[in-house]
């Protein structure tokens, strides 16, 4: 026998058309891989033993509102649904979010950014155990894949605003989240961040450290009949709210969402340089005292 | 409204079992008793020994904050729901209980701040501007930033303590207090200003016993000594029998009076109270089992129990304490009822007999109980000697509906290490109640009337009170006072395993065994009497026929 026969593929007879070749990258990376315990392990190790170090130095953060949690039973499935400004909100939210959601949390990343070559999809399903989802409209197999997950006891983080903010200012949260949520239904845990686009901005390569705040919202129950545009407006207001609340206290929020007049994660509706600024005269950022006070 | 999704169910395999007394006989294990930091087994002389178990902790609320939202929009009594009391231009005042209860201190999120922050959505939805939050301490020490963010939640501290609108009551401030007018018994009735002046007081209890809530609430959390006075003396003490029965509490007669003052000097008050079910200790986790009933102690119960024990022992004292101290009870909220004070009050203590009492028939003539790390005045605190006698002879001692357990005449034994050791901090006029009064004498009336009023109206206490973290230059007498009922009914008072010079300090006996202090008794009340332990925490109190 022809040793090149065995290892060689074999050529296609000219006149015979190839069969089509269906794509390894984008919505179709595998990743079922990725979610077997020995990936879970290292994953868990590589979350404990480096992102964490690395967050804490980088984001220096702070956790606010994970009593609200308290009302989820702990074996429920949840999706944690957060506005997104840098590449750091990921591992941010992996080392935020408690246990037990944390051992069995599953970030749906863009398939187009995360999961165009089969390195860099390998690296996010390994480090983050992410999936990759349709930034602009969630088709059938990732839909199809999320519900699978989440009926195998996965939580997801999405990022409903579809990719990283351009200037610091949200964008409208598209309605991924809530299909999921309405079609598996389970809650949506909204979580507002704030500063990491300090740290790793839209544009920036290299990382600067700057303390951040990561917000736990209460869950939100799809209701019977709701709309998935409905849920997903609930979920932009909720994150709205924990912004307000983050920007000036929890009373002031609460007012200002009774009287309907949260401000908008959106931000001004001006000039880009005046969005800017606005930003920039936005809440003092906390400083680190170097001394003690005598 | 903010939307929640129903909340955890508690997945329990079978209903509570009340509590219930054991006759002790051949068969019966080594019973628990507590000892302070510490923890031991003691053999009940059979035929002529009982213990009083614990009910099982009640099933708790499955969606506590709905039951929280459902009782402000339907209040009790003659009180309109709290959104309709509500204005934008008014002056309201939130009161909550201080670092005293619960006991232990209970796990995130605690039910003042499930409560708190549910009154100040409603007042966000009403557009209330001036609002302040004060723990309401009366004459305890001030609360740390961590204890009160842990009573009421970051939330709500950062919102409101920034703008000095959240803080401890000061019953010091000579510009902060008021009368508001006297009882017809001559009793003064003192409260806080910005209490008394707001248009409305909203005030959260956690009623861990049913001494807590109803009128002592506003009447006592909210005044300082010249109120306070009153009905906190020997004379009121010795004629409540018992201070946890409203009814037979003379402590609760006069708070009642000066409620009624309060009630016709115009303060409006929306009372919110609230009951927590016995889960001390958890179900499962480390400490479960000490609210196991010992003949239920399966192998992992034996395990655990014998490890902590060889652990506790091996550990420093300072050790020992911060392990115990840090524990959080995994307390459930079983009802939580808002309205008008005394309507309110009746359904709650319903509530709190409910879980607490237990049958018994007739008295002892000896009294054994296990005095645990941790009584109202030492959260965070050491347990010093005076504290030790206030939770033996005040509280414990007190928590029966009837007649007292122990006959007149009869013996109480304790069991508690009573450490000559003070916090200097937390209780500096203890310290000098201890080697001053109690070196003088032990009786109640006297150390009333020969140096109450120099230790009140010490400038230095009053300063440390107010500015520091110190109980207030009067509190040890109210502790001493808080016993008087016991100390005039029992013939003697052994305590096991302390240090002698304290226990003797405390004008009682020392013994080094439960079998001495149970000899020593007979020398009161008579060979092979009939002995009673009160098998306590979780809180078990005994309705006695």
């Amino acid at each position: 026998m022809n040793l090149r026969w065995v290892v060689r593929k074999p050529p296609v007879p000219l006149g015979v058309d190839p069969l089509p070749q269906r794509s390894r990258t984008g919505v179709n990376f595998p990743t079922d891989w990725a979610h077997r315990p020995l990936a879970k392990t290292v994953r868990a190790g590589f979350v404990e033993g480096v992102m964490r170090p690395v967050v804490s130095t980088l984001a220096l953060p702070t956790r606010r509102g994970l009593d609200r949690l308290d009302i989820l039973d702990v074996d429920q499935p949840v999706i944690f649904a957060a506005n997104h400004h840098s590449h750091i909100d990921t591992p941010l939210l992996l080392t935020s979010i408690p246990r037990p959601w944390r051992r069995e949390l599953v970030p749906m990343a863009a398939a187009d950014y995360f999961f165009g070559n089969s390195l860099s999809g390998a690296i996010a399903a390994l480090s983050l155990g992410a999936v990759p989802m349709e930034r602009n409209k969630v088709n059938r197999t990732s839909a199809d894949k999320a519900v699978e997950l989440i009926e195998a006891g996965h939580s997801l983080v999405i990022f409903p605003e579809g990719g990283r903010s351009p200037d610091g200012w949200g964008r409208q949260f598209r309605r991924g989240a809530a299909y999921l949520a309405l079609r598996a239904d389970v809650p949506v845990v909204p979580v507002h961040i704030e500063g990491t686009s300090r740290i790793l901005p839209k544009g920036r390569s290299r990382p600067k450290a700057a303390p951040t705040t990561v917000t736990f919202g209460y869950p939100l129950t799809p209701t019977d009949g709701e709309r998935s545009q409905d849920l997903s407006n609930r979920i932009e207001a909720a994150v709205a709210q924990m912004s307000d609340e983050v920007s000036s206290d929890w009373y002031q929020a609460r007012r200002r969402a009774h009287a309907g007049e949260t401000p908008s994660l959106a931000g001004p509706r001006v000039g880009a340089w005046r969005r800017i600024w606005a930003l920039e005269s936005g809440p003092k950022r906390r400083s680190r005292r170097a001394w003690p006070k005598v | 409204m903010i939307q929640l999704p129903a909340g955890k169910t508690n997945k329990r395999t079978r209903t509570p079992r009340p509590g219930f007394v054991l006759d002790v006989d051949k068969s019966t294990p080594p019973i628990l008793f507590h000892h302070g930091e510490g923890l031991k087994l003691e053999k009940l002389p059979a035929g002529r020994s009982r213990v009083i178990y614990p009910a099982e902790p009640h099933d708790g609320l499955s969606d506590p904050d709905g039951a929280i939202r459902d009782a402000l929009d339907n209040p009790l009594g003659e009180s309109e729901p709290l959104r309709a009391l509500l204005t934008p231009t008014m002056k309201l005042t939130i009161a909550f209980d201080d670092i005293s209860l619960p006991l232990p201190p209970m796990r995130k999120p605690d039910v003042r701040q499930r409560i708190i922050e549910a009154v100040l959505d409603l007042a966000a939805e009403a557009g209330v501007d001036d609002i302040h939050i004060i723990a309401a301490l009366a004459l305890h020490r001030r609360m740390t930033e961590d204890e009160l963010r842990h009573a009421v939640g970051d939330r709500v501290y950062d919102a409101f303590e920034p703008h000095g609108a959240l803080y401890n009551h000061d019953a010091e401030d000579p510009d902060g207090m008021v009368l508001l007018g006297e009882t017809k018994h001559g009793e003064e009735v003192q409260m806080n200003k910005r209490a008394a002046e707001s248009d409305l007081i909203v005030y959260v209890n956690i009623n861990l016993v049913s001494m807590d809530g109803g009128w002592k609430s506003t009447a006592t959390g909210l005044s300082g000594y010249q109120g306070l006075r009153h009905h906190h003396n020997v004379e009121t003490m010795q004629a409540s029998k018992s201070f946890m029965d409203r009814h037979n509490s003379e402590l609760h007669h006069s708070n009642w009076r000066m409620g009624k003052v309060i009630r016709d000097a115009g303060v409006k008050i929306f009372q919110i109270e609230t009951t927590v079910n016995n889960n001390t200790f958890g179900v499962d986790g480390p400490l479960a089992v000490l609210q196991k009933r010992e003949w239920e102690w399966n192998g992992r119960d034996r395990a655990s129990f014998a490890a902590m024990q060889a652990g506790l022992r091996r550990m420093p004292a300072a050790t020992r304490r911060k392990a115990f101290q840090s524990w959080l009870a995994p307390y459930e909220l079983t009802s939580v009822q808002a309205g008008e004070v005394e309507a309110v009050h009746e359904v709650t203590t319903a509530n709190t007999l409910a879980q607490h009492l237990v049958p018994v028939e007739g008295q002892t003539d000896v009294l054994t109980m296990g005095l645990p790390y941790i009584c109202p005045y030492n959260v965070n605190s050491v347990m010093n000697p005076i504290l030790v006698m206030c939770l033996g002879l005040g509280y414990f001692f007190n928590l029966y509906r009837g007649k007292p357990l122990v006959r007149e005449g009869g013996v109480l034994i304790m069991s508690h290490p009573t450490p000559w050791e003070f916090h200097p901090v937390h209780h500096p006029s203890y310290i000098d109640f201890f080697e001053e009064v109690l070196a003088d004498t032990t009786d109640p009336i006297e150390i009333e009337q020969k140096y109450e009023k120099q230790y009140a109206e010490d400038e230095w206490y009053r300063h440390l009170y107010r500015t520091s973290h110190a109980y207030h230059g009067v509190h040890p007498f109210y502790m001493w006072y808080w016993g008087s009922h016991a100390l005039q009914h029992l013939g003697q008072v052994i305590i096991v395993g302390g240090d002698v010079r304290a226990v003797k300090r405390l004008g009682f006996r020392p013994a080094s065994t439960l079998q001495d202090a149970l000899e020593m008794a007979g020398d009161v009340v008579g060979p092979q009497p009939t002995i009673t332990h009160y098998h306590n925490p979780p809180i078990v109190m005994a309705d006695v026929t």
